[in-house]
C-alpha cells in the first residue's frame, strides 16, 4: 500500500462488505458460540426473526414511517427557517452581528435536555418531537450556513462588481450558487443529527416511533428487537445520506472535478 | 479629451497589529485617451496592482481622485472591466452564461445576449465550448473567455492585472496576439499592468514604468512601434532598442525593491 493512491471500484466495495460481513461473523461467533449472555445479546439469527415479527406481525412499519416523518419534518422546518437566515446573516454583516452571538450561545445548549421542558409545554404528541429536532439542529446550521456564505471567494464577488452587479445581485447570483452545493453537503450532515435527536426523544417518551418500540422491548428484555431497530435506523440514514448524495451531485455537476 | 484621468491617486495601508502603515503607492498622476492602450509596468510589490483596483473603484484612494470622462468614480461598475491575474469565472457557470453574467445584470434581453455571447465567443476562438463549465477548460481557455465577459459589456475602459501572468509562455504570446488583435480592430480603451516587459512594449502604445514600493511613475514612454503588429516584431531591432532602454529602468527599481526587503 502506497499514501493516497486509488483504489479500484470492484476492490472497493467488496473491502467495504468484507467489514459487514467479518462484523457479523463475530457478533454470531460470540453469541452462538456461548461467549456472551444470550438474554442480554441476542445473536444474529435471532435478531432477524424477531425483526421479521415485529414487522409482520406487530406492525413495525408504522414505526418507522412516524419516524421518518418527525425527522424529516422537524428537519424540513430548521432548513426552511435556519438556510435563509444563515445567508443573510452570511452576506450583511451588521445581522451577523446581531445574531451571532446568541446562536453560538443557544447551539450549545443540549437539545436532549430541552426534552422534560418541551413534554410539559407540549405534551408527547409530533410538535415535541418536531421542536426537539428543530432545536437540535437549527442552530448549527445556521452558524454552518452564515459561515459558508461569508467564505465566499472575494475575487469572484469583485469580478461580479467590476459586471456592474449591485448588491442584490451579489447576494442572489453568486453568494447563492457559490455557496448552494456547501450547504446542501451541510444539510445532509445535519440530516444525520435530526436522526439522534428523534430516537433520544422517542426514547424518552412517545406513543409511537422506533425509539418507542425499543424502550418497549427494553421492558420485555428483548435484545433481538432492540437490535433490529438500531440497525433500521442504521439502514435507513445509510439510504437517506446516499440518496442525498446523488441528489447534490445531479444539482452542482459543476463543483465537481 | 482624455477619456480616463488618475489625479494625485495615493494609497496608504494601515500598519497591521499596530504596525507602521504601508505606503502602497506614491501620488501618482496618469492620463489615459480614448481607444489608448497603456502598459504599466513595474516589479512585483510596487503597487501597480493597487491603482489598477482604485480605477475599478474596487479600492478607495487615500489621497487623489479618479475620473472617468469627467465624472469621478466611486465605487466600481459596468464602465470598468477587469480582467483578473487569479481565474475569477464563475464556476456555476457556462463559458456562454458566465459572458452573459453583465449582460444579465444590465437587464438586457436574452435574444441579445444570445448574439453579443456568440459574437464574443467567437472572437476568442471558444466555439464549441459554450456549455463547458469553468473546470473543463485549460487556463489559456479560462482566461480568453474572462476577456470574452469583460468585453461583452461594452465597457469604456479595459483594466487588465497581469491577465496572463498565470499562464505559460507560449500560450501567453497567443493571448497577447488575441488581444492585440481585438484591439486594433475594435479599438478599446485599455489600462494593462504587467511586469512582462515583452508584454508591456508588444502590447501597449505607451509605457508608464512604476518604481519599486512606494511606487509612483517615473517614466512614460510612448512606444513608436507600427500597427498592426505581428509577433515578429519583438525580434525587430526597434523593439530591442526599447527593451533594452525598458530593462534598465525595471533592473533598477526590482534591485531598490530586493535591497528593502
Amino acid at each position: 500500500m502506497r499514501p493516497l493512491v486509488p483504489v479500484a471500484t470492484g476492490a472497493k466495495v467488496a473491502l467495504g462488505v468484507a467489514f459487514f460481513v467479518l462484523f457479523f461473523a463475530a457478533w454470531a461467533a460470540a453469541t452462538l458460540g456461548g461467549y456472551v449472555n444470550r438474554t442480554f445479546l441476542a445473536d444474529p439469527f435471532t435478531m432477524v426473526t424477531a425483526g421479521w415479527r415485529l414487522l409482520t406481525v406487530h406492525g413495525f412499519y408504522e414505526d418507522i414511517g412516524v419516524t421518518i416523518w418527525r425527522v424529516f419534518g422537524g428537519f424540513a422546518l430548521a432548513a426552511a427557517v435556519g438556510v435563509p437566515l444563515g445567508i443573510v446573516m452570511g452576506a450583511y454583516k451588521p445581522i451577523e452581528a446581531f445574531f451571532e452571538p446568541f446562536i453560538s450561545f443557544a447551539r450549545y445548549l443540549p437539545a436532549s435536555g430541552f426534552i422534560p421542558l418541551l413534554i410539559l409545554w407540549a405534551g408527547i404528541g409530533e410538535t415535541e418531537k418536531l421542536m426537539v429536532i428543530f432545536i437540535g439542529s437549527f442552530f448549527q446550521l445556521v452558524l454552518m450556513v452564515a459561515v459558508t456564505v461569508g467564505g465566499t471567494r472575494r475575487d469572484l464577488v469583485e469580478a461580479a462588481y467590476t459586471l456592474g452587479a449591485r448588491a442584490s445581485g451579489i447576494v442572489r447570483r453568486v453568494l447563492l450558487p457559490s455557496s448552494a452545493p456547501v450547504i446542501a453537503e451541510t444539510l445532509r450532515l445535519v440530516l444525520g443529527w435530526a436522526w439522534t435527536y428523534v430516537i433520544v426523544a422517542e426514547l424518552i417518551g412517545a406513543s409511537s416511533g422506533i425509539g418507542h418500540m425499543i424502550t418497549d422491548s427494553q421492558a420485555l428484555l428483548d435484545t433481538g428487537q432492540i437490535i433490529f431497530g438500531i440497525v433500521v435506523i442504521g439502514i435507513i440514514g445509510l439510504v437517506s445520506d446516499y440518496l442525498f448524495k446523488t441528489l447534490n451531485r445531479r444539482l452542482f455537476p459543476w463543483s465537481l472535478a | 479629451m482624455s477619456r480616463l484621468v488618475i489625479e494625485a491617486v495615493s494609497r496608504i495601508f494601515h500598519g497591521v497589529r499596530g504596525g507602521p502603515p504601508t505606503r502602497a503607492l506614491e501620488p501618482t498622476s496618469l492620463a489615459v485617451a480614448d481607444n489608448d492602450f497603456i502598459g504599466v509596468l513595474g516589479p512585483s510589490g510596487c503597487g501597480k496592482s493597487t491603482l489598477l483596483r482604485i480605477v475599478a473603484g474596487l479600492d478607495v484612494p487615500t489621497t487623489g481622485r479618479v475620473l472617468l470622462d469627467g465624472a469621478p468614480v466611486t465605487g466600481p461598475g459596468a464602465d470598468r472591466g477587469m480582467v483578473f491575474q487569479s481565474y475569477t469565472l464563475f464556476p456555476w457557470l457556462t463559458v456562454k452564461d458566465n459572458i452573459c453574467f453583465g449582460l444579465r445584470e444590465k437587464g438586457v434581453p436574452a435574444a441579445e445576449q444570445e448574439r453579443v455571447a456568440a459574437h464574443y465567443i467567437a472572437r476568442v476562438g471558444l466555439e464549441g465550448f459554450e456549455r463547458h463549465y469553468p473546470k473543463m477548460l485549460s487556463g489559456g481557455m479560462q482566461q480568453r473567455t474572462a476577456l470574452a465577459r469583460a468585453l461583452a459589456n461594452e465597457p469604456k475602459i479595459l483594466l487588465l492585472d497581469e491577465p496572463f501572468g498565470a499562464l505559460d509562455n507560449q500560450t501567453r504570446s497567443l493571448m497577447q496576439e488575441l488581444l492585440l488583435g481585438i484591439w486594433e480592430s475594435e479599438r478599446k480603451t485599455v489600462l494593462f499592468v504587467t511586469h512582462d516587459i515583452d508584454e508591456a512594449l508588444f502590447l501597449a502604445n505607451r509605457v508608464a514604468v512604476m518604481t519599486a514600493r512606494p511606487g509612483r511613475i517615473k517614466t512614460d514612454l510612448a512606444i513608436d512601434l507600427p500597427h498592426p503588429r505581428h509577433y515578429t516584431v519583438k525580434t525587430s531591432p526597434e523593439f530591442s532598442a526599447y527593451k533594452a532602454r525598458l530593462t534598465e529602468e525595471i533592473r533598477a527599481e526590482s534591485i531598490r525593491a530586493a535591497a528593502m526587503r
